[in-house]
């Protein structure tokens, strides 16, 4: 608050000095900008202090163990990292399945960190990399929406990303995943690409190669990156605003581009083979054509021009349509269509479900609810309509961008609810559009409407407010913008003449345009008031919804907060207690966190490459004890972790995970068929269950001895008593379960001694000899012995 | 409790009494010295047979004189281990300095503690959650001595009644959880006769493998120690199943040995303290603060039972003030030796102790025998690294819960050393930001483009300066207006005339300052284009300040007259019109500038 005093200190003696104030405008867009990334960094740490620095949910553990590996065996090591702990006995090649992007990047902080001797530990790193990079995703939001809008809109848009929730669910301290830095990297990736379309330097498009060179690095999403561009740039083309800016712009982004990103091992020749990148080749070449057909009508007459036409169009048609040929026959001859699955069900959204259950199991690729959206962007959602119009008015290269970029994202956001992130920073921009736009219209109206202030405006205005006063600054910088994005078609010999003209004309338009001055200020009020709600809203969402952590769970009770850390209770356990080359089975979900967390080798983790590994574990789960001891035994596994939430009441557990377990085992093994488990078309686990289901391996090491808990087997997620209570494990023994039972261990027992010609007899003898004759020699209690 | 989980042996041998205990195990011998022969006997020795001699942890010995007050004059004696070559190699002896030399005839009382560890052997070594934890106990029923022995007793402590089977001699008593033996009277030297007793034992057996200490000075007022524990459940192991069920519903008799909870007593004023592993905070403890001491109960993330293994780290931070003191120029840090944590033995434990950089003349010293080392330790913006004094010993007891000192020199005014690089790191920073705004870093200082964006630098200082002088112009007009509104309202027609006045010498100066600098804009090839804008911009202006100056005189003339208000109004009425217009013009132009 101190520039605004200095400033109407400073004014009454240099007077209306507008370089001056210009310098002003600079130095506290800059002030503003500083706390704006303050507050991006600021909003994300409600996880650190309601909870702890720790890394959180699944993802982000498997990219915490990349970087700490990354960290202590270096860049090469990574590269040819082969990793035995999980997928076992396939093992996964990381240095070329992974996106390094997030790793190099928080390994790199890690290394600048500690050559100058700050000795932070990776963890730290790695938990504050999220928000580092807010706060860099809302500078390049500012940056990108000055390119569109002005000053002004970029700083509200900055302002609105900053704390955007949809974001925040991403990026708190401690979500240690790629989006964290791949919104960033999208956001300034656009920025480079605008910029360049507006200076039509080269300098921009090389770096705007490198920034989508970074995006390939840090996320998948990148192919939204290389289809949106093309498809503005056929946007141009379409509506007749080629230049020599939009061939800069998008030209040398292709060809460095593809080149770089095929760098990247994970993506390599995918960058030129799947039709994710097919688009952007064929908007190459038609752009080509174009810049042709422009050049040749340069240099030719008009009549010679017709001639070249006709014969172009020939000689182009023929050759096209044979390329376009040897094309489709190639796409053709995959049966994806060179799409991958994540891309086909973006494209059609019933896709996955019908075909790829393990893409649809995951609850992030489900479409979001409309509750959802009004949780993740909240006012947003009635600016964007706003903002929408204000790009209309004018409609220039750069803003038709964020008109398209906004389009296609509300369409992907409507199919997949991680999407909602890229919609996120468009949602972010067009509002920012919006509020400053209309706050530029509230206040020039009140300004001249209010008495005696017409004869020397500028004066008043720097005098009223520091409010208005940045208003008038960004209006004037608008003004400027919207000019030059106007006259920028045209020809540089005719800007002179033009520029002076319009300005004159729109300071008269203007006035013209001036609102009633209550019902102006009635509309600045409500505007702060929607503000102050997103605002509030944003804080609730960072402080209450997003920031936990997931392995740790709290609930409130009227004796104070209660702790929930059985997840670590049990990974602890595990890390402590079992062999180093131990191998644990569970459900996928689990993987990473025990590869991280318990350092033991899993059977399959969340990177879900492969499909038939998943459904075996699957099928395990789903068959008889003994079916799955010997699934298991085959795959070398000696622990079986389920999660259970029956006794807390933890909704997220493996018993309701388990019809996608059914139907991803059912999909490779038809033995597994989903109607067994049901009843009547109904998923349940109480007496009204189907024998299948009870008698299932899951459901067998989720409810072993609940029963004694409570006397009667209620279940508090399910909100019924089981149906089979009382029953014995024969091919595993409990080894560890968690303070609150949501995590059960099971250990597989050893296979038994055969003897001969007794089968029949040796099973009431193991029984009774093995080493679980003495509990229920000790158990006599239990009613089913 | 602290001392129930000790099993005592005491032994007396004719007025020498000994004593033991362990994880494990303590003993304590009270022995009774005569010196029967013709020499005189300045040393004792003292005989551990192999079992426990491995196993011996810490020993003291002490003196009171025979007669006199038993109590009150207790002196440690020294110890040293001496090899004897005439004697069995199956013993380990110590030699007791004695404080004064016994003549023949004359008796002497000593005291002598040993603690032995992992003395205590589970058996059976595997048992169930459901079942107790049996532990084994080997010694001699006589004290291992290269004397002859007058007197012997033993008494057996043990921490229970339920005594699964003991060695019975004839001359065995049992009360309770104590064992009597003897007395055995005029034994041969290096008599020995095993004895074992099995008996039950839930007591928690926590064993540190591993205890790294780190403690860290900081001269600007903390002292921060960061323990790593490496724990193991040292009793019998665990084998089977582990039902929580049963652990939650009946806790006494379903792993009754397992423990789940450590105790650790911190020194008082503790800060910041914070429990921890691996994987994150561990929510599982209580930190109790009087003014005495901190206590903290921490329990590991799940119940210890036999055999399990977890690992842990525990950290806080002390004011200085409390354990580094000065002597002369040395300083000196005085803290306890062993872990915080009462009731854990410890395999291994080292204690790393980080002086601030720049120490010197570093030396350690300790109550009792000790490996040392020294490393260096690169921590927050260290230069050269901080000198780190190691500490190794194994197997220590609470016993070694001793101070121990570690000496160094350190000048203050290092302190100063990371604040000034971190200052003097920004200043060059800023100063780089600077010399690079105002270095010209293009290649070529000849190119077009070069010496076109000089000028056009040039030419902008230019136009600034012109703006300037506009926008006192435009200062002088508002001057004027408001003189003119002051006349209105005072009829002061006088200072509305010195105003004038003012402006107008003003004014002139102004344009005269104009003047030089338009001429210049002309040479400029690159103003060409503004050029035209500046030229309109200072006549509009011009033509502004004599509408001004019309409009001032013509209101100076009708007051002058006495003309009515309205009047004048009237005739000034057209004049402001087209002032308000030139001033719109003016301030546009000044944008457009401005703009470019």
């Amino acid at each position: 608050m101190a520039a605004p005093e200095t400033s109407t200190a400073a004014v009454p003696t240099l007077y209306t000095n507008n370089t001056l104030r210009n310098a002003f405008g600079g130095v506290l867009s800059f002030f503003i900008l500083l706390l704006i990334g303050v507050m991006a960094f600021s909003i994300r740490l409600f996880s650190v202090i309601k909870y702890e620095s720790v890394i959180h949910e699944f993802d982000p553990y498997f990219n915490y163990r990349v970087t700490q590996f990354l960290a202590k065996n270096g860049i090469y090591e990574f590269w040819n990292w082969f990793d035995d702990r999980t997928w076992y006995p396939l093992g996964r090649v990381i240095g070329g399945t992974v996106y390094p992007g997030l790793t190099l990047t928080a390994g790199t902080i890690w290394w600048l960190l500690n050559s100058l001797n700050i000795p932070l530990s990776v963890e730290t790193v790695c938990v504050f990399t999220a928000p580092i990079f807010s706060a860099f995703a809302s500078w390049a939001t500012f940056l990108l929406t000055k390119e569109v809008k002005g000053t002004g809109a970029g700083l509200t848009a900055a302002a609105l990303l900053a704390m955007v929730p949809s974001y925040i669910s991403r990026s708190v301290a401690g979500s240690y995943d790629n989006e964290a830095v791949a919104i960033f990297a999208l956001i300034f990736t656009f920025y480079l690409y605008i910029k360049t379309l507006n200076t039509g330097s080269l300098f921009y498009a090389t770096l705007n190669s490198i920034a989508y060179f970074y995006m390939v690095c840090s996320w998948g999403g990148y192919t939204f990156i290389i289809n949106l561009i093309p498809m503005h740039v056929l946007l141009c083309i379409v509506t007749g605003r080629f230049s020599s800016r939009l061939y800069i712009a998008y030209a040398p982004l292709v060809v460095l581009g593809t080149l770089l990103a095929a760098l990247v091992p994970v993506v390599g020749f995918n960058a030129v083979m799947t039709s994710e990148h097919f688009a952007s080749f064929l908007v190459f070449i038609i752009l080509h054509v174009v810049a042709f057909v422009y050049y040749i009508k340069g240099i030719l007459s008009p009549k010679m021009f017709k001639v070249a036409v006709t014969l172009v169009v020939s000689v182009g048609l023929a050759v096209c349509c044979a390329v376009i040929a040897v094309l489709i026959a190639l796409v053709a001859s995959s049966p994806t269509k060179g799409w991958s699955g994540r891309s086909l069900s973006l494209l059609d959204p019933t896709y996955a479900s019908k075909y790829i259950p393990i893409i649809a199991s995951v609850s992030e690729h489900q479409p979001p609810t409309w509750p959802s959206y009004f949780m993740d962007i909240n006012v947003l959602a009635f600016l964007v309509p706003a903002g929408i119009i204000a790009c209309f008015s004018p409609l220039s290269d750069s803003s038709s961008f964020v008109v398209l970029y906004i389009a296609t994202s509300v369409y992907f956001s409507g199919v997949m609810v991680r999407l909602m992130l890229v919609f996120a920073p468009a949602a972010c921009i067009t509002s920012g559009i919006a509020l400053s736009q209309s706050f530029d219209v509230f206040t020039r109206s009140i300004k001249f409407q209010l008495p005696g202030i017409s004869s020397n405006t500028e004066v008043d205005a720097a005098e009223t407010s520091s409010a208005t006063a940045e208003a008038q600054n960004d209006a004037v910088k608008t003004e400027k913008s919207e000019e030059t994005s106007k006259n920028r078609p045209s020809k540089k010999s005719k800007k002179k003449e033009k520029e002076e003209k319009p300005s004159t004309k729109a300071k008269a338009e203007k006035r013209l345009l001036a609102l009633p001055l209550d019902s102006s200020v009635i509309s600045l009020l409500l505007l702060i008031l929607l503000g102050a709600f997103y605002v509030v809203h944003c804080v609730w969402a960072a402080a209450e919804a997003y920031s936990a952590p997931s392995i740790v769970l709290t609930s409130r009770s009227h004796d104070g907060l209660h702790v929930f850390d059985d997840f670590r209770e049990a990974y602890g356990w595990l890390r402590h207690n079992t062999d180093v080359d131990d191998k644990v089975a569970s459900w996928w979900d689990y993987g990473y966190q025990t590869t991280a967390m318990a350092n033991r080798t899993v059977i399959v983790d969340n990177n879900t490459w492969n499909n038939t590994h998943i459904a075996t574990v699957g099928t395990a789960m789903s068959s008889p004890e003994k079916a799955a001891w010997e699934i298991f035994h085959s795959l070398d596994v000696k622990y079986v972790l389920v999660v259970f939430g029956g006794l807390v009441g933890y909704p997220s557990d493996d018993i309701n995970k388990f019809l996608w377990m059914v139907r991803i085992g059912g999909g490779v093994f038809p033995h597994i068929k989903e109607p067994d488990y049901l009843r009547d078309g109904q998923y349940r686990i109480d007496s009204q269950a189907t024998p299948t289901m009870l008698n299932c391996l899951m459901y067998k090491l989720s409810y072993y001895r609940f029963v004694e808990t409570d006397g009667k087997g209620f279940d508090r997620v399910r909100q019924t008593e089981i149906g089979k209570k009382h029953f014995k494990l024969t091919h595993f023994e409990e080894v560890f379960t968690t303070h609150h039972w949501m995590v059960r261990i099971y250990k597989l027992k050893p296979p038994k001694n055969r003897i001969r010609g007794k089968t029949k007899k040796s099973k009431s003898k193991t029984s009774s000899t093995s080493s679980r004759g003495k509990r229920s020699g000790s158990g006599k209690k239990n009613p089913w012995q | 409790m602290a001392i129930s989980r000790y099993v005592l042996l005491v032994f007396t041998i004719a007025m020498l009494a000994s004593t033991a205990i362990s994880d494990p195990i303590l003993t304590k011998v009270n022995r009774h010295v005569e010196n029967p022969g013709p020499l005189i006997m300045s040393e004792v020795l003292l005989a551990f047979p192999e079992l426990q001699s491995k196993n011996l942890a810490y020993l003291t010995a002490s003196s009171h004189e025979t007669k006199g007050k038993p109590k009150g004059s207790v002196v440690s004696l020294p110890i040293k281990a001496v090899n004897l070559d005439d004697r069995p190699s199956a013993a380990t002896f110590y030699s007791v300095l004695l404080p004064k030399e016994v003549a023949a005839g004359e008796s002497f009382t000593l005291d002598v503690l040993a603690v032995f560890t992992h003395a205590l052997r589970p058996v059976p070594e595997q048992i169930t959650q459901a079942d107790i934890q049996l532990v084994l106990y080997r010694d001699s029923v006589y004290y291992l001595s290269p004397y002859e022995v007058k007197v012997q007793s033993l008494s057996v402590k043990l921490p229970d009644s339920k005594i699964e089977s003991y060695t019975k001699l004839e001359s065995t008593k049992v009360h309770g959880s104590e064992i009597k033996y003897g007395p055995y009277e005029n034994l041969p030297p290096f008599s020995l006769s095993p004895i074992t007793f099995h008996f039950e034992s839930n007591l928690p057996f926590a064993v540190a493998q591993e205890l790294v200490r780190e403690i860290e000075i900081s001269h600007w007022g903390n002292v921060q120690v960061t323990e790593h524990y490496k724990l193991i459940h040292g009793g019998a192991k665990s084998k089977g199943e582990f039902s929580r069920r049963d652990f939650q519903a009946r806790p006494n008799d379903r792993g009754a040995s397992a423990f789940s909870f450590l105790v650790a007593h911190l020194p008082a004023r503790a800060r910041s303290v914070y429990y921890r592993d691996l994987i994150g905070n561990i929510s599982t403890s209580h930190l109790r603060v009087d003014s005495r001491k901190s206590e903290l109960v921490i329990e590991p993330r799940y119940p210890m039972l036999g055999g399990w293994k977890t690992a842990f780290t525990i950290g806080y931070g002390l004011p200085l003030q409390d354990f580094l003191y000065e002597s002369e120029e040395n300083r000196f840090l005085n803290m306890t030796f062993g872990s915080p944590m009462i009731e854990l033995v410890i395999d291994t434990l080292i204690v790393k102790v980080v002086l601030p950089e720049g120490s010197s003349g570093i030396s350690a010293a300790a109550p009792f025998p000790i490996k040392q080392w020294q490393e260096t330790k690169i921590s927050h913006l260290d230069i050269g690294g901080r000198p780190v004094v190691v500490l190794e010993k194994t197997n220590v007891v609470p016993e070694h819960n001793q101070y121990f000192q570690v000496y160094y020199k350190f000048s203050g005014l290092s302190m100063l050393r990371e604040p000034l690089m971190l200052i003097s790191g920004f200043l060059f920073v800023f100063a780089a930001c600077i010399g690079y705004m105002h270095a010209d870093t293009s290649i070529s200082k000849s190119s077009a483009s070069y010496l076109a964006k000089q000028q056009w630098e040039e030419v902008q200082v230019l136009i600034q300066k012109v703006q300037n002088v506009i926008n006192r112009c435009l200062a002088m007009h508002d001057n004027l207006e408001a003189s003119l509104r002051d006349l209105s309202r005072t009829g002061d027609v006088q200072a509305c005339k010195a105003a004038r006045k003012s402006a107008d010498g003003l004014l002139k100066e102004l344009s005269k300052e104009m003047k030089p600098l338009l001429t210049s804009l002309q040479a400029y090839s690159s103003a060409a284009q503004i050029l035209p804008k500046v030229e309109e911009l200072v006549a509009k202006e011009r033509e502004l300040q004599e509408k001004v100056m019309l409009k001032h005189s013509t209101a100076v003339e009708g007051y002058e007259r006495k003309s009515g208000a309205r009047d004048i109004d009237h005739r000034v009425a057209l004049l402001q019109q087209k002032i308000t217009a030139l001033k719109q013009e003016v301030d546009d132009l000044l944008q457009f500038i401005d703009d470019i």
